[in-house]
């Protein structure tokens, strides 16, 4: 059997403003190494919801989480912060790069956070991931003179950058024109393929979620199909 | 924490707003430059009026006081103890002004470590006569070469030269509201009535100008002996010996023992002029609040800025802290970037403060009364400087605090989702 690597157990969530509305209901599963899979569902069925849940970014939520066997209850937003950094990666559907910094600065930001490497290695490390992502020409640039698919490529290059166990991905392909979009496909099941990278990714183009390896299906706050 | 991150990161984030950044250093600048020049100046000022007094003024005083002696005659009857003396009228005796035995004393004083010098002195109450008319005055018999290494006298002799009263039997340094009076030139010769009504014929050899017009219009000087022969006593009649200290806080402690030791009377300088000590404090503690209120004002500044650029960088903080950044990290961020304001705002305020002192201790500044001023005062005292940039960053820690707190609480989820 594969190695778990993320574990819900039994998530509940309710918002309670400006009355109470339940927005997850008993929703388990479980992601295991290697695996490539989608969310859909239709909009305000809860999935990106969910998916800040099991990013650890959003704590307010009843049961229990797992990421690489740990529980994240009762842990300390600095301790939060570290398991983002070292084993999530985050592809948003805005690219959110920053604009102060040039593109190889960008992707080495939260490698240099959590400082495994020494800044030298870093860069080397963040110019492979965009030789990957095939945008390496672009590294010396300003964040803000990219084009939208590349911009999205780049983030998808931070994501990587320290070697994630998961990468999650809020419609990563949402903003983008088709063809940009069938190019953030294409590294993503290079990704899943090739670097046998765990990818959980929220979607509602049901094209898109039929080529991943699993699609978990929600409605109304319940995981329909998995 | 890796602070060299944090630092690049807030140093970045800085540079792109470099405008907004600008403002708010240069608003940090020019409070800590009017703090400084202000108090530079202020204090410059203070020095002056003070040594116009304390230069001058002996730390220690000895003298004999026109009084009354405590011991009455009946006191010291037997027959009378223990009862209560009623005596009316009481005068004071045809006591002495003279320092009894001020030899012995002048050599005591001497091989005192804690005295620095002293310089003897001779009071003498005359009469200037200008024509038919007498008007009153002082002639100071002085220790010429004592008064001028321990009270700066060549300083406030505006004209001719002072070394001459020793040089030139009979002279006469005459105050310059004096010699106005008397219309005398130097070489010309006065004529003073002492109070035993003899007259005596002195040269003038020089102005006097205090700083003090009510001073000078009453006081001249003279040698001790041209004072000696002047009122007709001997070479060692003297009626004050002036002490400096070489720590004048003690100067009340040892102006109490000396009193006790040779029977006499001894003023200090904190009880002669305890009023400009007052008005010293008062001046700076005026000064320290109008920096400080300046510090303040270009505080809400940088907080504002701060403010702004939270709002701005709502998305740059989402995206760190998605990405594993604690809000320690950008707390710390937006705190490093309040700071460096702080810091190089306050660093060039001091050169500039610096500058502008700089500046007015170069403009011309004359008046009769202060005859060796020439420029404004100023005082370049470093206490300034660092209290300065003490306060810089002190206030712009304060005014990145909350903003920094705030930033430090975003919640990514509600930014990111917002879109």
């Amino acid at each position: 059997m594969s190695q778990i690597i993320l574990q819900a157990k039994g998530i509940n969530k309710s918002f309670h403003d400006p009355i109470t509305i339940q927005i997850l209901k008993d929703i388990d599963f479980t992601i295991n190494k290697g695996e490539f899979v989608s969310i859909i569902g239709k909009s305000g069925c809860g999935k990106s919801t969910l998916l800040y849940i099991l990013s650890t970014m959003d704590t307010d939520f009843e049961g229990e989480l797992l990421i690489d066997g740990e529980s994240t209850k009762n842990k300390k937003e600095g301790q939060l912060a570290l398991i983002r950094n070292e084993k999530i990666g985050f592809v948003f559907q805005f690219h959110y790069l920053l604009n102060e910094f040039n593109v190889l600065r960008n992707v080495m930001l939260p490698g240099l956070k959590l400082g495994k490497y020494s800044e030298k290695e870093m860069e080397h490390r963040a110019m492979e991931k965009l030789k990957i992502l095939g945008i390496e020409s672009e590294a010396l640039k300003p964040a803000n003179q990219l084009s939208g698919g590349q911009k999205q490529r780049v983030a998808i290059a931070r994501a990587l950058i320290n070697d994630p166990l998961i990468i999650m991905g809020d419609e990563p392909t949402g903003n983008l024109d088709k063809k940009n979009s069938n190019i953030v496909f294409d590294i993503f099941k290079e990704l899943a393929h090739e670097f046998k990278q765990t990818l959980l990714i929220v979607t509602h183009d049901n094209e898109f979620a039929k080529s991943t390896d699993r699609i978990i299906e929600m409605e109304d706050g319940r995981i329909i199909k998995f | 924490m890796n602070i060299k991150l944090i630092m690049t990161i807030a140093k970045s984030l800085l540079l792109a707003r470099w405008k907004q950044t600008l403002v708010a250093a240069v608003g940090v600048t020019f409070s800590i430059t009017m703090f400084i020049t202000l108090l530079g100046f202020m204090s410059g000022l203070n020095d002056l009026l003070d040594g116009l007094i304390l230069n001058r003024t002996p730390h220690i005083k000895l003298f004999n006081e026109i009084k009354a002696s405590k011991e009455q005659p009946i006191d010291l009857s037997d027959k009378f103890k223990g009862s209560y003396h009623f005596i009316h009228s009481i005068k004071p005796s045809n006591a002495r002004q003279e320092i009894y035995n001020n030899g012995a004393i002048l050599k005591t004083l001497k091989n005192d470590n804690r005295v620095k010098g002293i310089a003897p002195k001779i009071v003498a109450q005359v009469f200037y006569n200008v024509g038919a008319i007498d008007v009153t005055g002082v002639i100071n018999g002085i220790d010429v070469e004592a008064e001028n290494t321990l009270f700066f006298f060549k300083d406030y002799v505006t004209k001719g030269i002072y070394i001459n009263l020793l040089n030139v039997p009979n002279s006469i340094i005459l105050g310059k509201g004096v010699a106005d009076k008397m219309l005398a030139n130097i070489g010309d010769v006065v004529q003073v009535t002492t109070p035993k009504g003899d007259r005596i014929q002195l040269k003038v050899v020089g102005f006097f100008q205090s700083g003090l017009q009510e001073l000078d219009k009453v006081q001249s000087y003279a040698s001790l002996a041209t004072t000696q022969k002047l009122l007709g006593k001997s070479n060692n009649y003297i009626t004050d010996i002036q002490i400096k200290l070489n720590d004048i806080t003690k100067a009340p402690a040892i102006a109490m023992e000396y009193a006790k030791t040779f029977e006499i009377d001894a003023e200090d300088i904190q009880t002669a002029n305890s009023q400009f000590e007052t008005g010293s404090s008062v001046r700076t503690l005026i000064s320290y609040a109008v920096g400080i209120t300046l510090l303040i004002v270009a505080g809400f500044g940088i907080y504002n800025i701060l403010n702004m650029m939270i709002f701005e960088k709502m998305d740059s903080i989402a995206i760190l802290k998605a990405t594993g950044f604690s809000g320690k990290d950008v707390n710390a961020i937006f705190l490093i970037i309040a700071l460096s304001i702080g810091f190089f705002g306050g660093l060039f305020g001091l050169l500039f403060g610096f500058g502008l002192s700089s500046i007015i201790d170069q403009i011309p500044f004359n008046t009769a009364a202060l005859p060796t001023i020439k420029t404004y005062p100023i005082n370049y005292n470093p206490k300034f400087y660092t209290v300065g940039i003490t306060f810089s960053l002190i206030t712009t820690y304060f005014a990145g605090l909350f903003p920094a707190r705030k930033a430090s609480k975003i919640d990514p989820v509600v930014i990111i989702r917002g879109k």
